[in-house]
C-alpha cells in the first residue's frame, strides 16, 4: 500500500527514523531522569514547577494530535467557521487564568474531583466528580492513540496496530515512572518539538507564496507573484468559482458559532486535564502567570494554523482543479494510495473536477492532508516532512499522557484512597496510582487498535460534557459561597445527562434521533454543551434556594481559597 | 489579614476580571461573530477586519489579557499584603 513512499523518498524514510528515534530517546530519558518517588510527585510533580515549565507543559498537553494535524484542515474546508476552534480552544484560557486557576492553586489539593468533594463536603459530588472526569478524559484519550498509530503508519510504514502498540510503551513508560513529574518534563521537550514542527514548513510556505517570512501576515499579504492580487481575495474568489461559500464568510448561522465557540471555551476551561496543570505550581501568582505563558505558546500554533489553512487551500486548488489526472503531481497520487485523496472521473473527461456540489464534485481530500502532506505539496526539504512526523507524535503523545495521569489519580487517589479505603497508606496510593495507570494506557491502546465508530463525535462530545458539569460547579464553588450541595450535585448530574441526550439524539440517532432541521434554537450537538451549562447554572441556583446552606466550615474554606497568600502550605 | 481586608481585596479582583471579561467577550464573540459583518466592511491589508478578529485578533487579545490580569493582581496584592 505505501510503497509509492519508499521510491519517493527513501531520504524521508531514513530522515523520520532518525528524527523521531532521537525525540523518543529524549522522552524515555527526561522519565528517568525525573521519576517521582512519593504521591505528591505522582499527582502533582511535587508542586515546585516553575511557571514556564509549567506554561511550556500545558501547551503541549493542550495541543493534541487534533491540533496538530486536523485542525489547520479543518479550517482549511470550513474557512471562517474555522473560527470557531481558533477561539474556542484559546479563549477557554481567559477563563481559566481569571476565574478557576488561581483559586484552586491555593485550595492546593491533587485533582479536580479533590476540590468537588471538599468544596461540596459530600462524597456523592466526589464520585459524580469521578465519573465525568473518567467520561471527558478516556473519549479523549482513544483519539490519541489513534493519532499516534496513524502516524506511525503514514511515516513509517508500520501497521497503524502496531503503530499503536508503539505509542502505548512509550506513554507507559514515562508516565507510570515518572508520574507527573515525568510527563511535565517530558512535555517540555515536546512544546519544542512540535512548535518547531510546525512553524518550519508554515514558514517556508509563507515566504514561497507570499515572500512574508510570518506566516500570520503572509495570509493577508499580496501574492508573491508581482500581481498585487491579496492572497484571501483571491481565494474568496476561487471558492465561489467552484460553488463554495467565500472563504472568509463561512456557513454556519450566527448562533450557532456563537454557541460552540462559548461551549468549546467553557469546556476547555473545565476539562480536569488542563484544570490538574495549574497544581504543579509554587504560589498563586505562579499559577496566574503560567496560564498566561501557556495561552502565549499555544497561540504561537493557533494563530498561523489559520494562514497554513489557506496556503495549503490555494495551493490546492491551484493544482488540482481542472487539471488532466494524468498529469498531476507525485504527493496527489501518494496520498491516493493512502485513501486521504479520493478521485472519480465521472464525467470521463480526464480532468480534476473539485466543486461544491457533491453531484458533479469528483475530488474528496481528507482533512488531515492539509497539515500532513503541507510540506510535500510545496516541495520543501525531506527532513521537514520528517520533522511533522515527530512534531505529530510529540503532540498525540503529550496530550495522552497528561490524560493517562488524570484517569490513573481519578482511581487511585479520589476513588481509592478518598472514597473506598482512607486508610490506604502513602506506598500503597502510589503502586495503585501506577497500576490504574497502565491499565488506562491499555484500555486506551484498545480503543486505538479497535477505535468505536464514534471517536469522531465523541471529542465534541467531551468539551460538551466538561462545560455542562464541571464549569458551572466549580466557578459556583469558587464565586458563590452558599452554593450547598444540593445545588451542586443536581446542576452536574442534570446537566450532563442533558448534554448526553441531545449529543445522542442528534449523532448517535437515539431517542427518535433528528436532522439538522430539528435543531433546537439551530444549534448543534458541538454547540450544545452552551445550553446544558446554563441549565447547571439555573439548577443548582434554583434547589440551592430551597435547600440549607453549607456549613460555616465549608463557607470559611471559601473565604480562604480567595486569598492567595500561604498556598504552600495547604495540604491533603 | 482581617476580613475586611480580605473583603475589600474580593471587590477589586472581582472589578478587574469583569472589566477583562468584558473585553473578552466583546473581541471575540462581539467582533468575531456578532458584529462580524459590519467589520467584514472594513480592510486591514488583505484582512476584512471581522475574519481577522475572529482567526487572529481575538486570540491576540486574550493573551495580553490574562498578562495585563497578571499584573493587576500582583499589585494588589502588594497592596494588600498577600504577597509572597
Amino acid at each position: 500500500m505505501m510503497n509509492s513512499l519508499i521510491i519517493v523518498g527513501i531520504g524521508v524514510q531514513n530522515w523520520t527514523y532518525i528524527i523521531v528515534g532521537i525525540t523518543f530517546a529524549l522522552y524515555i530519558g527526561i522519565a528517568i531522569w525525573s521519576r517521582a518517588g512519593s504521591t505528591k510527585e505522582f499527582y502533582v510533580a511535587g508542586g515546585g514547577v516553575s511557571p514556564l515549565a509549567n506554561g511550556m507543559a500545558t501547551a503541549a498537553d493542550w495541543m493534541s494530535a487534533a491540533s496538530f494535524i486536523s485542525m489547520a484542515g479543518i479550517i482549511s474546508f470550513a474557512g471562517y467557521d474555522g473560527a470557531v476552534y481558533l477561539m474556542g480552544w484559546t479563549g477557554g484560557y481567559v477563563l481559566l487564568a481569571l476565574l478557576l486557576a488561581p483559586y484552586l492553586r491555593k485550595f492546593g489539593k491533587f485533582t479536580v474531583p479533590d476540590f468537588i468533594g471538599d468544596r461540596y463536603y459530600s462524597n456523592t459530588a466526589r464520585f459524580v466528580a469521578v465519573l465525568c472526569a473518567l467520561l471527558v478524559s478516556f473519549t479523549y484519550v482513544a483519539g490519541q492513540m489513534r493519532g499516534v498509530g496513524l502516524v506511525f503508519s503514514r511515516f513509517l510504514e508500520v501497521d497503524i496496530n502496531t503503530g499503536v502498540v508503539i505509542g502505548m510503551i512509550i506513554v507507559l513508560f514515562y508516565a507510570v515512572i515518572g508520574g507527573m513529574k515525568g510527563i511535565t518534563y517530558t512535555q517540555v521537550a515536546q512544546y519544542c518539538v512540535l512548535i518547531f514542527a510546525f512553524m518550519v514548513p508554515a514558514i517556508f510556505i509563507s515566504i514561497q507564496m507570499t515572500g512574508n517570512p510570518i506566516p500570520q501576515l503572509g495570509f493577508g499579504g499580496q501574492l508573491s507573484d508581482g500581481s498585487g492580487v491579496f492572497l484571501l481575495d483571491k481565494l474568496d474568489g476561487l471558492s465561489t468559482d467552484l460553488g463554495f461559500a467565500e472563504y472568509t464568510e463561512g456557513s454556519k448561522s450566527i448562533i450557532d458559532v456563537f454557541s460552540i465557540t462559548l461551549a468549546l471555551m467553557v469546556g476547555t476551561a473545565g476539562l480536569p486535564h488542563v484544570i490538574v496543570r495549574f497544581f504543579t505550581v509554587k504560589r498563586v501568582k505562579d499559577a496566574r502567570k503560567s496560564a498566561g505563558i501557556a495561552l502565549l505558546l499555544i497561540v504561537i500554533l493557533y494563530s498561523t494554523a489559520p494562514a497554513v489553512a489557506v496556503f495549503a487551500r490555494t495551493n490546492m486548488i491551484e493544482t488540482v482543479s481542472n487539471q488532466p489526472y494524468a498529469s498531476v503531481p507525485s504527493w496527489f497520487k501518494k496520498w491516493e494510495t493512502t485513501g486521504l485523496i479520493k478521485f472519480t472521473d465521472k464525467n470521463n473527461d480526464g480532468l480534476i473536477q473539485y466543486l461544491a456540489n457533491p453531484e458533479n464534485n469528483e475530488l474528496i481530500v481528507d482533512n488531515d492532508i492539509m497539515v500532513l502532506a503541507n510540506p510535500e505539496i510545496a516541495e520543501l526539504p525531506d527532513w521537514v516532512i520528517a520533522l511533522v512526523a515527530a512534531g505529530a507524535l510529540a503532540a498525540a503523545l503529550s496530550t495522552a499522557a497528561g490524560l493517562l495521569l488524570v484517569i490513573s489519580a481519578s482511581v487511585s487517589h479520589d476513588l481509592i484512597k478518598k472514597i473506598i479505603n482512607p486508610k490506604i497508606s502513602e506506598k500503597g496510593e502510589l503502586i495503585a496510582a501506577r497500576l490504574s495507570a497502565v491499565v488506562a494506557v491499555c484500555i486506551a491502546g484498545y480503543f486505538g487498535i479497535n477505535p468505536p465508530g464514534f471517536v469522531a463525535a465523541t471529542v465534541a462530545l467531551a468539551f460538551g460534557l466538561a462545560a455542562a458539569s464541571f464549569f458551572p460547579a466549580i466557578i459556583l464553588g469558587i464565586f458563590y459561597k452558599k452554593m450547598n450541595k444540593e445545588g451542586a450535585i443536581s446542576g452536574m448530574i442534570i446537566g450532563i445527562l442533558f448534554m448526553l441526550f441531545y449529543m445522542t439524539k442528534f449523532k448517535f440517532g437515539w431517542f427518535g434521533g433528528g436532522t439538522k432541521t430539528d435543531w433546537w434554537f439551530g444549534i448543534s450537538p458541538e454547540g450544545f454543551g452552551t445550553i446544558a451549562m446554563i441549565v447547571n447554572f439555573v439548577i443548582s441556583i434554583t434547589v440551592m434556594k430551597f435547600t440549607s446552606d453549607p456549613p460555616k466550615s465549608v463557607q470559611d474554606m471559601v473565604e480562604n481559597i480567595r486569598i492567595p497568600s500561604d498556598a504552600g502550605k495547604a495540604t491533603h | 489579614m482581617t476580613s475586611k481586608n480580605a473583603n475589600s481585596y474580593w471587590k477589586e479582583n472581582i472589578r478587574y476580571v469583569a472589566i477583562l471579561m468584558f473585553i473578552w467577550f466583546i473581541v471575540s464573540f462581539g467582533a468575531g461573530i456578532l458584529f462580524k459583518d459590519f467589520l467584514n466592511e472594513f480592510k486591514f491589508g488583505g484582512f476584512k477586519l471581522g475574519f481577522w478578529f475572529a482567526q487572529q485578533g481575538s486570540m491576540y487579545v486574550f493573551v495580553i489579557l490574562i498578562f495585563v490580569y497578571v499584573r493587576l493582581m500582583n499589585k494588589l496584592d502588594k497592596k494588600y499584603g498577600y504577597d509572597e
